[in-house]
């Protein structure tokens, strides 16, 4: 095992020199966890903009049900987009194990309730108050949910930041479906798990760090958006 | 240019009400009221705070659905049909977080109609021109109440409901707000005003229903009610005495 500081200097070391395989791997990382908050996005925002301003049976329990999705094991869900996609699965023809298709899968049901439980809270809290006014100006169902989305903007970008850092943080499910192949489907979280058992902290290091800049990149922003849409007087 | 004048003959007038109830909390706040209304001028509400003027004029936008009694305009029911061819301006307006320009040309676009000569109008004559790029929640009160003018204006009313347009708002913008009003309602728009500002009905009105309790206590001319109001609750209201 490597002396911890020294680990620490070649990790930097790594991240400074833009190691090739380094550079390979965040940018796996990035293409599936945006890939995987771009399909939350399209299924969730919606979803959440339904349940926050249409009053239909089972609307209650809908929403319970979202609301508990938000806290999905990533491992149960690893496990479960598993059996669909082996050979033996209902999807196992789509030949998507083990590859980047399967881990975007993972991550977008790990993160769409996340997305449609929030956003409904969101635009629920904003329906109540433009209630009344859309009903005095007949503001038909289609146009005022796009007029909540578009006035719920900065608050529903955060949502979306929320889902990209918890996709791109988490390991259980895409190690599952994705099995950590070099050059394939490895990740930085898969990398850093596989590392440090292979004892190569420096490369497991390295990677966390840029990890942990990439968390610091996300919350920095969800602050700065909120910051500025409330001195455009828009929160 | 002005907007077209709404005519006569499409107009949503007379008003009917007949027993009208609405209660909530175990409480009839809209206890068997009745009121006809012919006149196309404008008719000022006034009563005492908690009297039950902002959920007439909700019931009679059709917002609410009262528990009894009935309510049409020119023998339609009120309805989502006859609301939409109404406005409301609320006691407390709720702009979209959106620019000035953009929630006028939010009813513009809704109702089909937006263009930029519209839009500029009804900015200018909300004195909110140089304002047209601002957010609307970054606006003052008295702004806000003009540019919640605007916006009711601009889906071009046939009746138009005016909740305290005016509470809290200095000498000029009242001013403004009143000329915007008699503008309308000069072009045919039924004005329905409510107000606590004597002042302000004594200009406007033609007509004065006085509330209390829920129900009508008196409908009477401008003239006649400010001259010798017949009922105990007016003179009292009008007195600056507390309206038992
Ligand atoms: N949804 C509701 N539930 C229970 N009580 C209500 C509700 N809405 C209004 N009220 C009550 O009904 C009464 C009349 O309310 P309303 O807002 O119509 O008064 P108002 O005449 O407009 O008074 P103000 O001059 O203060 O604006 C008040 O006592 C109010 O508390
Ligand atoms: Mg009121």
């Amino acid at each position: 095992m490597q002396d911890f500081a020294e680990a620490f200097r070649l990790a930097f070391g790594l991240v400074a020199a833009m190691d090739d395989d380094l550079v390979e791997i965040i940018g796996l990382s990035m293409r599936v966890s945006l890939t995987a908050v771009l399909i939350a996005a399209v299924v969730g925002l919606p979803l959440g903009a339904l349940l926050a301003t249409v009053r239909f049976t089972g609307r209650a329990a809908a929403v319970v049900i979202v609301n508990a999705l938000m806290g999905l094991p990533p491992v149960v869900v690893g496990l479960l987009v598993y059996m669909a996609l082996s050979n033996a699965g209902p999807l196992g023809f789509l030949q998507f194990l083990y590859t980047p298709a399967a881990m975007i899968i993972a991550q977008s049901i790990l993160i769409t309730p996340i997305v449609a439980a929030l956003t409904r809270q969101i635009i629920e809290q904003m329906n109540a108050e433009y209630a009344e006014q859309f009903a005095s100006l007949s503001v038909p169902w289609h146009t005022r949910v796009a007029a909540l989305i578009t006035d719920a903007r900065y608050a529903l970008l955060t949502v979306l930041l929320a889902g990209f850092g918890r996709a791109v943080a988490e390991v259980g499910a895409v190690i599952i479906v994705g099995g950590n192949i070099a050059h394939l489907t490895r990740v930085m979280t898969t990398a850093i798990a596989l590392e440090t058992s292979k004892g190569d902290l420096a490369l497991a290091l390295a990677l966390g760090i840029v990890l942990l800049a990439i968390a610091l990149a996300v919350n920095g922003a969800v602050m700065s958006l909120r910051a500025g849409a409330e001195s455009r007087a828009h929160a | 240019m002005l907007d077209q004048p709404v005519s006569k003959s499409k107009c949503q007038l007379p008003l009917t009400v007949t027993g009208l109830a609405f209660s909530a909390g175990g409480a009839r706040l809209i206890d068997g009221l009745d009121l006809v209304l012919t006149d196309h001028d404008t008719t000022v509400v006034m009563g005492p705070n908690g009297a039950g003027k902002s959920l007439l004029v909700r019931l009679l936008h059709g917002l609410i659905e009262p528990q009894s009694g009935s309510i049409a305009w020119n023998g339609e029911p009120c309805g989502p049909a006859t609301r939409q061819r109404q406005a409301m301006v609320f006691q407390k307006p709720v702009l979209l977080r959106r620019s000035v320009a953009a929630n006028v040309d939010f009813v513009l676009k809704l109702k089909g109609g937006s263009n930029r000569e519209r839009l500029n109008r009804l900015l200018a004559q909300a004195n909110l021109l140089d304002k047209a790029a601002q957010p609307a929640r970054a606006l003052s009160g008295g702004e806000q109440q003009r540019l919640a003018l605007a916006r009711a204006l601009a889906s071009d009313p046939e009746v138009l409901f005016l909740d305290e347009p005016t509470a809290s708002l200095d000498p000029t913008s009242t001013q403004l707000i009143e000329t915007v009003i008699a503008e309308a309602s000069a072009r045919g728009v039924k004005v329905i005003l409510v107000t606590h500002d004597a002042g302000q009905a004594r200009r406007l009105a033609n007509e004065m229903v006085f509330i209390h309790n829920g129900a009508v206590v008196e409908h009477s001319s401008a003239d006649t009610f400010f001259k010798q109001p017949a009922s105990k609750a007016a003179r009292d209201y009008l007195a600056g005495k507390l309206v038992i």
